[in-house]
């Protein structure tokens, strides 16, 4: 057994707070009415009469019945099961006995509330285990004290703790409140991985009886006594503000309650780049129902007027900087002219390794490609809301976010209150995709709130949610490959940049397998609101990287994932430079295991195969896909996926999430774009904006997994950026027809 | 405004509204029946599904007025306690990620089986293509379908 010392946990773990049973029962009461029928389908006994609380993650019943508190937001990524698998097992706890609860933001007790950055599981898989295994320590020396027998002689199994020798034995509930009294361990032993029961074995969301019966779980569901509903009027368009408004005829409405203009933040307000709003000035319409304030909105007689050119002070994770919002209406045909004139001059250089220049020069072909991707809206199927109940002295938020620990400075500022009279709890979230990193409707419906001192849910239209901007950026990038007369690669050269920001990622694969490598970027300014998108920037680079790598293994005369593997030894045994930011022999792996698993050596069995591999959020993937032509229209098959992200804590909803990263990615490579007309966006709602739907899925997708015992690494995103490479490269396959602009479907080709 | 008796999940809901409020709203916000979900308000999305008769309809475009006598059918109201077929399917295939679509393809498919008992993969295609699930369900969301199918 491994042994950890709890230095994390004796700070963590406030033993005996109210906090697990009483903060939880205020946010969550609407859920109440539903838990006894909830545990008596579990086929679980009786509710207990009452809790202990052990540590902060975890509270035990006088009939063995354990609560979990699961800390992270769960936009469906599912931690919500995946977070508490590992405090059970840990914990030594049967999962049948176990029931989960959402954790209130709470700083002092949980690392990392965040979803973002596929991090959940890897950055609290520590502190998790550490909550189990505490607990199990506890339980054992209370036995130990009633039993008066050595400690180290007590097992921990499914919940009953045994002491052979004496012939004692006792559920966990037995123990429970002796064990609250027990003090924290200051070092707890820990599961070997061989003695893992839950981690590693597929379970079903916990949530998932509630989501097929309807039961109220997200933002919007939110009902409370005396609650108004709030909607917002942003302006049309990027780059123009409010001037002024009369809303005499929509007052006039039936329920409205009241009409007014809101400024979110004073100019010198500190925010970090997770509180921006491109709409610093909108009109709240508040009412009594969410059909009646839509209405009454449509009513709304506004003048909207041009911005000036903003300067926005922001910091982020403790970088002070000025982030530059220009003056002007932006067009979707100038960004791309302005993308092609920037890529066209010399970049600023990132990387250079050996001597492209020479190299470009001496080579038998230069292979050159241009690649695009435009703005895209996250779109998660439950759009931006959230609830807030401001007093004098407290204020009371539940709701959507993926950054509760992040908002909550913001919250407090903007409100006039210290920090601990902000409570947030969160609810089930209808998706995340990192569109609800970006609270700013968090302060919004806090400061709806406070001024008219009333419970509020804040409820955004689906135009309202596709109009707001924080899209994904758009990103423009030209590679250029070197290849000597025997065909061998022997200089790359990557030129890329986007509005706002550059996708570059200079030290990943394919650097450090190239003597001569050179990695160039550049950005432009724009007022169009962008931010963290599903693997951001990966989401761009990963397929264009991976399609042109494919073009190069076609010069070369080489089986693209062959080409890849030679790379990738290279890499492995002698790498260029130093700063190389991934591990060459685990790349292989996963093209060495969809080798295997997709049958690639026996050939392309009737299909059209396009293959990809990419690295991302500690984690590697690759992925085939199979292309058929079914009455001229290509129609994709088969996807098959390799992963390797560690120890997989729930195996069958791992697949699921993976599974899911395919079909995001092959929808939005194909089908979705956010274009701008005169500042505006010309996609606000799901008639003009193009989502993925089931006829256009693949017909089946599998996933495999790594197997190994390293710590868990990211997963919410690395199976998404690489797919856009596949699907360009099976296309390629299937019709003759590369694809070098997203949405590919404008480049004439349908998908059936 | 005016007074509507509406037959919801087999009770009599007596509801004070405006005629043109969508039936989405009116089960929301007037019924507290949150379970059907909004998602686009412009028939694009499918989270709203729910049974008039035996047909999936949008609630969202449906006009209360409309209404009638007409039975209405809610997630709440599909099974007394969550087992019907197609819900059974959902919780052994474990579909949802995010779960906020799942209602709505749950609505949709139901209708579909109770009109073709044994669907082929286009007709489940066809019938559940107005149901967009931003999570990318979609293999899953066939599988159940299929396995509630041979239940
Ligand atoms: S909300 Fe009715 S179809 Fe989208
Ligand atoms: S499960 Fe999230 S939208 Fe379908």
């Amino acid at each position: 057994m491994a042994s950890i010392k709890t230095k994390i946990g004796r700070r963590a773990f406030i033993k005996n707070t109210s906090l697990a049973s009483g903060g939880l029962v205020l946010g969550f009461s609407f859920l109440n009415s539903c838990k006894p029928k909830q545990v008596a389908e579990m086929a679980v006994q009786e509710m207990p009469k009452e809790w202990f609380e052990i540590n902060g993650y975890l509270k035990i019943g006088d009939n063995g019945l354990v609560t979990i508190l699961s800390p992270n937001p769960e936009i469906g990524q599912n931690v919500r099961t995946s977070m508490p698998m590992i405090v059970a097992d840990e914990l030594e706890i049967d999962w049948k006995d176990v029931l989960v609860e959402q954790a209130p933001l709470n700083t002092d007790l949980y690392s990392w509330q965040v979803a973002g950055g596929s991090r959940s599981i890897s950055s609290s898989w520590q502190s998790l285990r550490m909550a189990g295994a505490t607990a199990r320590q506890m339980l054992k020396e209370a036995a130990a004290k009633a039993w008066q027998v050595p400690v180290g002689e007590i097992s921990a199994v499914a919940g009953k703790l045994t002491h052979e020798v004496s012939g004692n034995s006792a559920g966990y509930g037995d123990m429970a409140s002796a064990a609250s009294q027990i003090a924290v361990p200051e070092e707890v032993d820990l599961k070997e991985r061989s003695e893992f029961s839950i981690i590693g074995t597929s379970r079903k969301n916990v949530d998932g009886r509630k989501i097929v019966t309807g039961q109220p779980l997200f933002g919007l569901d939110v009902q409370r006594e005396g609650m108004l509903i709030a909607t917002l009027a942003h302006p049309p368009a990027f780059g123009m503000q409010l001037k002024s408004f009369d809303a005499d005829s929509a007052k006039q409405m039936p329920g409205i309650k009241d009409v007014f203009s809101l400024k979110i933040y004073d100019d010198d307000f500190k925010r970090s780049a997770f509180h921006h709003t491109a709409f610093n000035e909108v009109i709240v319409v508040l009412g009594e129902s969410t059909w009646q304030v839509m209405q009454a909105k449509k009513a709304l007689k506004v003048e909207w007027e041009n911005a000036p050119e903003v300067s926005v002070g922001m910091s982020m994770f403790g970088n002070e900087m000025k982030v530059n919002f220009p003056a002007g209406l932006e067009n979707s045909t100038n960004h791309r002219l302005k993308m092609e004139e920037l890529n066209a001059r010399k970049g600023k250089v990132v990387r250079k390794d050996g001597n492209p220049e020479a190299a470009f020069k001496n080579a038998s072909k230069v292979i050159e490609r241009s690649y695009s991707a435009p703005f895209l809206a996250h779109n998660t199927m439950e759009p931006m809301n959230f609830f807030a109940n401001v007093t004098d002295d407290h204020a009371e938020l539940l709701g959507p976010t993926q950054t509760p620990e992040w908002m909550e400075p913001a919250i407090a500022e903007r409100l006039g209150l210290p920090i601990e009279k902000v409570d947030i709890m969160m609810t089930r979230q209808g998706g995340g995709f990192g569109r609800r990193l970006y609270g700013h409707f968090m302060v919004e419906v806090a400061a709806i709130s406070q001024k008219v001192k009333a419970p509020v849910k804040l409820v955004y239209s689906r135009e309202d949610d596709m109009s707001q901007g924080i899209y994904r950026p758009s990103y423009y990038a030209t590679y250029r490959a070197a290849l000597d007369a025997d065909n061998n690669l022997t200089a790359l050269h990557v030129k890329t940049g986007g509005i706002p920001e550059s996708p570059l990622f200079a030290n990943r694969f394919p650097a450090g397998a190239l003597d001569n490598y050179l990695a160039e970027d550049w950005t432009i300014e724009s007022n169009i609101t962008t931010g963290a998108f599903r693997a951001p920037r990966s989401n761009f680079i990963a397929g264009a990287e991976q399609s042109f790598l494919d073009e190069v293994a076609e010069a070369a005369g080489k089986d693209p994932i062959e080409l890849r593997l030679e790379l990738l030894k290279r890499a492995q045994e002698n790498p260029v430079g130093e700063r190389n930011d991934y591990d060459a022999a685990r790349y292989a792996g996963v093209l060495e295991l969809v080798k295997e698993k997709s049958n690639w050596e026996s050939g392309n069995q009737g299909m059209n195969r396009g293959v990809s591999a990419y690295f991302c959020h500690d984690s590697y993937v690759a992925q085939v896909l199979d292309i058929a032509m079914e009455k001229d229209k290509p129609v994709v098959q088969k996807v098959t996926t390799a992963i390797d992200c560690g120890i997989v804590i729930n195996p069958d909803a791992a697949t699921n999430l993976a599974e899911g990263g395919v079909v995001d990615g092959i929808g939005h490579a194909m089908y979705s774009a956010i274009t701008f007309k005169d500042g505006a966006p010309e996609q606000k709602n799901f008639d003009k904006y193009r989502l993925i739907r089931h006829s256009e899925a693949p017909k089946s997708i599998e996933t495999h997994f790594v197997q190994n015992d390293i710590d868990p690494t990211g997963l919410g995103e690395p199976p998404f950026p690489p797919i856009m490479g596949a699907l360009a490269n099976a296309l390629y396959k299937a019709t003759g027809q590369r694809h070098y602009h997203q949405p590919f479907i404008t480049e004439k080709q349908v998908l059936g | 405004m005016a007074t509507f008796n509406l037959n919801i999940n087999g009770e009599t809901k007596e509801i004070d509204v405006d005629p043109s409020t969508p039936m989405l709203w009116v089960l929301r916000d007037h019924i507290k029946l949150v379970g059907t979900k909004y998602g686009c308000g412009i028939a694009q999305c499918g989270a709203c599904t729910i049974h008039l008769g035996d047909n999936a309809v949008r609630s969202c475009q449906l006009p209360v007025s409309a209404v009638g006598e007409q039975e209405i059918t809610t997630i709440e109201g599909l099974s007394e306690n969550g087992d019907h077929p197609v819900q059974k399917a959902w919780l052994e295939i474990d579909v949802p990620q995010c779960g906020y679509c799942q209602a709505g393809q749950i609505m949709t498919a139901s209708a579909l089986l109770k009109r073709n008992p044994h669907p082929s993969d286009t007709e489940i295609e066809t019938a559940m293509n107005g149901n967009i699930c931003r999570c990318g369900t979609y293999t899953r969301i066939k599988k159940a379908v299929k396995t509630a199918a041979e239940s």
